[in-house]
């Protein structure tokens, strides 16, 4: 290609100082010696292309890599498998913690003791009566009854069998009694103690125990907050747009406008923080941790990026839609949104993913309006207390027990896989609505 | 369609308020809790079990810090301001003039128990012995040599001490915005710098003396390592020579990987702590909101349960998150003072 355009370059521009005929020219050492150089020249451009493009690669397998290594092994839970005969009586006191104690003493006859005893309750999670409670709430039937069960087993005996203990170490380094190492080895070889899928992390609130931690709470707190994100920013977003590209005069206010839109996209996400806890908090006197809240902020937030993206997409409907649609008869009104605005419909769709796919994933403005909470109860409506997604990841991540180092990699793997799903939805959108002129 | 605009942009606010509007008019039903991001894995775990109990709902807590908490607390009296202010330090007189400018002025105060704030290292390293008097000198700013202050010059634990190892000066800790910060510039900047008479005669001003010791060098010693404590934990086993300043409960945590310091020969644990001879240890506090009691349901109750032997006794479930109690004796009496919401007297 590069020797193409030498040869017709000196064809048609021979140099009036050369003496030589432009065949020899080409062969001349001067001109492979420049050949030589371009090639070289673009071939270390794509080596540094392709440099570049391997490192961005490199850097996203590591980070994925260390995540999922760590994640990987939360998506497990350790069960526990116990012969729970149900005393009426204790049925009736809500003593669900004494059928598990006695199924679990019954698996170890020898352990008379109180101390040894002590032990093997820590096997099981704190929230195993529960558990039992509402299995019996579920169905009243099984009061005296013998079951066979799996409940939860504590976290750090969860994180022994996944290997997260260094058995070698003597008790007082491990950080796990060897009382409670040797109990667990007995359960797991009996097969009493087992792993399987963790349902718990998709369903339950958030927890100081991590194995009754979950995102469940946090996934409602995310959707309630989108919603009211969602039903704010888009609507008076597109509309916003519309107005600003189709009908308003092109004058002085219009340019102010435009500039101040600009400015709000790029200011920090913090700020849009303070004015939720002024104004909406401050003067409405709206309650403190309520999605309603942390939605109306990040509609302020992601307003000015859905308004410049639908611009854009607006400006790229050809004038001579709009023309053609007026010549007919069309009103302005109509013009607009019976061709230009479905025209425009897959661009403005794709910006309104990527800015929700951004509200999705902030944390620093709803640390100011109380959303950085411990919430365990699943919200049930925009003013109920919730928190979110990024915000319980962040939680996590700041607790010192072990097993949420796990859990906050497994929140992140799924908060990823959210975004990775939205993010997809405006590429398809784009390909399926997509019209080229 | 100017018109239309509006009217899309008005509904859609409308629906907003609509929806609100009556939320904000009604009582609140649940316990809040804001303050020291210290005693928020506490209050938490406390707040857990005492909504498993069925009759109340679950509180809320938030990590605020505990200026930020308090300055949440004292803003009023009410269903819109917080019940419960967590604490990683004793209130202050101004947040409690502060308090009673907005109308609150009862309160009730409980101490919990303390935290231990240990200075770790990676087991790879051998154990050392520091002192507050060593810790001043390897973290001040200045430190007086032949009588006037000057700006560090030791690079070299073994600089300050010949028995100390020959690695170079390092500790990773929290930012200044934290409780920890504040605790540890007071119990072993300010006492390690009081325990030197050098200083005393260099700085005869009180004031500017306590400056001078509480000033922590910025020439790279000292690391601000944020307020995510297990960052520090990972930091601390990449590089053996670094040590770490965090909360009692990450050590407790991390026992396999990590050791910590003895200071003035005291090692860190829970009984050196509770018997008052570990000096970087300090009590934690939550203060309640008296004129809350009976108005927002279950506040006497969560104090209860917090008060209660399977929370904060000597094998409760607090132990467990690394809270080191009082003696029972202690305990027992700031239950009943804590039950019967006994007013706060400064």
């Amino acid at each position: 290609m590069t020797d193409l355009v030498e040869r017709d370059a000196a064809a048609v521009t021979p140099s009036p100082a050369s003496t030589t005929p432009p065949k020899s020219r080409l062969r001349s050492e001067a001109f492979a010696r420049r050949l030589r150089a371009r090639h070289a020249a673009e071939r270390r451009f794509r080596l540094a292309g392709a440099a570049a493009v391997a490192l961005a690669a490199l850097m996203l397998v590591l980070l994925l890599g260390s995540i999922v290594a760590k994640g990987a092994s939360a998506f497990l839970e350790a069960r526990i498998r116990l012969e729970v005969t149900l005393d009426p009586a204790d049925v009736a006191d809500r003593n669900y913690a004494a059928p598990l104690r006695r199924a679990l003493y019954a698996q170890f006859p020898q352990v008379t003791d109180r101390a040894g005893r002590r032990v093997l309750n820590d096997l099981l999670s704190s929230g195993a009566p529960y558990e039992l409670e509402a299995m019996v709430a579920k169905n009243p039937a099984l009061a005296g009854t013998t079951q066979t069960i799996w409940v939860r087993a504590d976290d750090q005996i969860d994180q022994l069998v996944k290997g997260g203990y260094r058995r070698d170490l003597p008790e007082s380094e491990r950080g796990l009694s060897d009382a409670k190492v040797a109990a667990a080895d007995a359960l797991l070889a009996s097969g009493a103690l087992a792993q399987g899928f963790n349902t718990t992390l998709f369903t339950a609130g958030d927890s100081r125990e991590p194995e009754q931690a979950g995102i469940g709470g946090a996934i409602v707190g995310s959707l309630l907050t989108l919603l009211v994100t969602m039903a704010l920013s888009v609507p008076t977003g597109i509309a916003a747009a519309v107005y600003l590209e189709e009908f308003a005069p092109k004058n002085r206010w219009t340019d102010l406008i435009e500039v101040n839109i600009n400015n709000l996209a790029a200011v920090p996400s913090i700020i849009f923080g303070l004015l939720g806890l002024a104004v909406f908090l401050g003067f409405f006197g709206m309650p403190r941790s309520a999605p309603l809240v942390g939605g109306l902020v990040m509609a302020l937030m992601t307003l000015p990026v859905i308004i410049i993206a639908s611009r854009v997409a607006l400006k790229a409907v050809p004038p001579s839609i709009r023309q053609a649609a007026l010549g007919i008869g069309a009103s302005p009104l109509q013009t607009v949104l019976h061709h230009v605005l479905p025209l425009a419909m897959p661009g403005i769709l794709t910006g309104t993913i990527i800015g929700m796919a951004r509200a999705l994933g902030e944390t620093a403005p709803l640390l100011l309006i109380g959303m950085v909470a411990f919430i365990v109860d699943v919200p049930h409506g925009l003013t109920d207390s919730a928190t979110v997604l990024p915000v319980q990841i962040y939680m996590w991540a700041d607790s010192p027990e072990r097993a949420f180092t796990e859990r906050t990699s497994a929140a992140i793997l799924i908060l990823l896989g959210v975004l990775i799903l939205l993010n997809g939805a405006a590429v398809i959108l784009r390909k399926i609505f997509e019209r080229r002129w | 369609m100017t018109t239309r605009t509006h009217v899309v942009a008005a509904s859609a606010l409308g629906v907003a308020l609509s929806l609100a509007a009556p939320a904000w008019a009604q009582s609140r039903d649940q316990i809040r809790a804001v303050g020291s991001s210290t005693v928020f894995p506490f209050t938490t775990a406390v707040a857990e079990a005492f909504g498993k109990t069925g009759k109340f709902k679950t509180p809320v807590v938030e990590s605020t810090g505990t200026g930020g908490g308090l300055k949440l607390f004292c803003a009023g009296v009410g269903p819109a301001h917080p019940d419960i202010a967590n604490a990683s330090r004793r209130i202050k007189k101004s947040e409690i003039d502060q308090c009673a400018g907005n109308g609150v002025t009862t309160m009730t105060e409980l101490k919990i128990g303390y935290d231990g704030i240990a200075l770790a290292s990676s087991k790879k390293a051998a154990p050392v012995s520091l002192s507050t008097v060593l810790l001043w000198k390897a973290l001040a700013k200045e430190v007086p040599v032949n009588g006037a202050l000057v700006a560090n010059p030791y690079k070299l634990w073994s600089d300050i001490d010949p028995s100390l190892p020959k690695a170079a000066i390092e500790v990773l800790g929290p930012p200044p915005t934290s409780g920890t910060r504040d605790t540890f510039n007071e119990l072993a900047m300010l006492e390690g710098c009081k325990k030197l008479a050098e200083v005393a005669k260099a700085v005869p001003d009180e004031k500017a003396r306590e400056r001078a010791c509480m000033t922590i060098r910025e020439d790279g010693a000292y690391v601000e390592a944020g307020e995510n404590d297990n960052l520090i934990v990972q930091k601390l086993l990449a590089n053996p020579n670094a040590f770490g300043v965090f909360g009692y409960s990450y050590l407790d945590q991390n026992r396999d990987t990590l050791q910590s310091a003895k200071m003035d020969g005291v090692e860190l644990t829970a009984e050196t702590v509770a018997a008052g001879k570990y000096e970087l240890a300090r009590p934690l506090y939550i203060y309640v909101k008296n004129a809350h009691a009976g108005v927002i349901p279950g506040i006497r109750e969560f104090i209860g349960e917090y008060t209660s032997e399977r929370a904060m006794g000597d094998d409760g479930y607090l132990v467990d998150k690394g809270l080191i109690p009082e003696p029972k004796a202690l305990r027992d009496a700031a239950r009943v003072e804590a039950v019967n919401l006994t007013p706060l007297q400064f």
